[in-house]
């Protein structure tokens, strides 16, 4: 018996979309606004999806003030109220959501969580999100 | 195959409590919700069904069918009850979430024919919900 549990989070962040390996106008032409030098920011709302049986004697599949836990060390202290561009995370990626998003979910490959990690799936605005399962299929 | 989510909504009150441990083991394990008091939620059930679309009627499902088996099934017994005394499901075990979703699942999983149940959703709050598919 198989339950996915999903715990959502909040953390802000500015960033700017420009890749140095583009002209200027290159990317202002391929990042449109989200090329400002001055950059600017979202609040992202990260879910983290993690999936298992249920223990019979707590009826939960995890803990969940340890899953917070770990997310809010992993995650939440590292990006929230951070410029995502000065991070070591993005020295080589464009800070997009997308790799933002495989960013969060390659951070908690890496750590022991309560149960496995199925996804993670950030919203940058309430028009984008972005999923991410790494190697395994998204389950829907 | 189309897929097709009908959401509902209930209030319930429940505790966390395994009669086997001690209170402290209890308060340990469940914190705040070993309250033996309890506390309450709006739940937010989503319910997804898969099948085809029938040609005459344009419908996966009738939704009014459809809301008719939620309202029988689950909500009647769910909404505004106390989960650990009024729900036979969970005299035996206790009513978190993830034990609420799979006993609204075996509650739907035989009575939507011909569509097939795909997936209950089950919003404890808007920060944290179950998903169960039958697996």
């Amino acid at each position: 018996m198989k339950v996915y549990l999903t715990r959502r989070y909040l953390f802000s962040s500015s960033h700017r979309l420009h890749n140095p390996l583009l002209t200027a106008d290159a990317n202002r032409e391929t990042y449109g606004k989200c090329n400002n030098p001055h950059g600017h920011g979202h609040n992202y709302f990260l879910e983290v999806t993690v999936s298992g049986p249920i223990a019979p004697a707590t009826g939960m599949l995890c803990d969940l003030a340890h899953l917070d836990a770990v997310v809010a060390r992993e995650i939440l202290d590292r990006f929230d109220h951070q410029n995502l561009n000065q991070l070591q995370e993005f020295s080589a990626t464009v800070p997009t959501t997308e790799n933002l998003a495989i960013q969060c979910q390659q951070i908690l490959s890496r750590v022991a969580l309560p149960a496995h990690l199925e996804s993670i799936r950030i919203e940058e605005t309430a028009n984008n999100s972005f999923e991410f399962a790494g190697a395994q299929p998204l389950r829907r | 195959m189309i897929y097709l989510t009908r959401k509902a909504e209930f209030s319930a009150s429940h505790y966390y409590h395994n009669p086997q441990w001690n209170p402290e083991e209890n308060l340990r394990v469940f914190g705040k919700c070993a309250n033996l008091n309890g506390h309450g939620h709006n739940y937010t059930l989503e319910v997804t069904v898969a099948g085809e679309v029938d040609a005459v009627t344009g419908f996966v499902i009738d939704l009014k069918l459809l809301k008719d088996v939620l309202t029988r099934q689950v909500l009647d017994d769910f909404d505004h009850r106390n989960l650990n005394k009024e729900v036979s499901e969970f005299t035996a075990q206790v009513p978190t979430t993830e034990n609420i979703a799979v006993a609204i699942w075996k509650r739907l999983a035989t009575s939507l024919a011909p569509v097939q149940l795909h997936r209950v959703r089950l919003y404890e709050q808007p920060d944290l919900f179950v998903d169960y598919y039958g697996e």
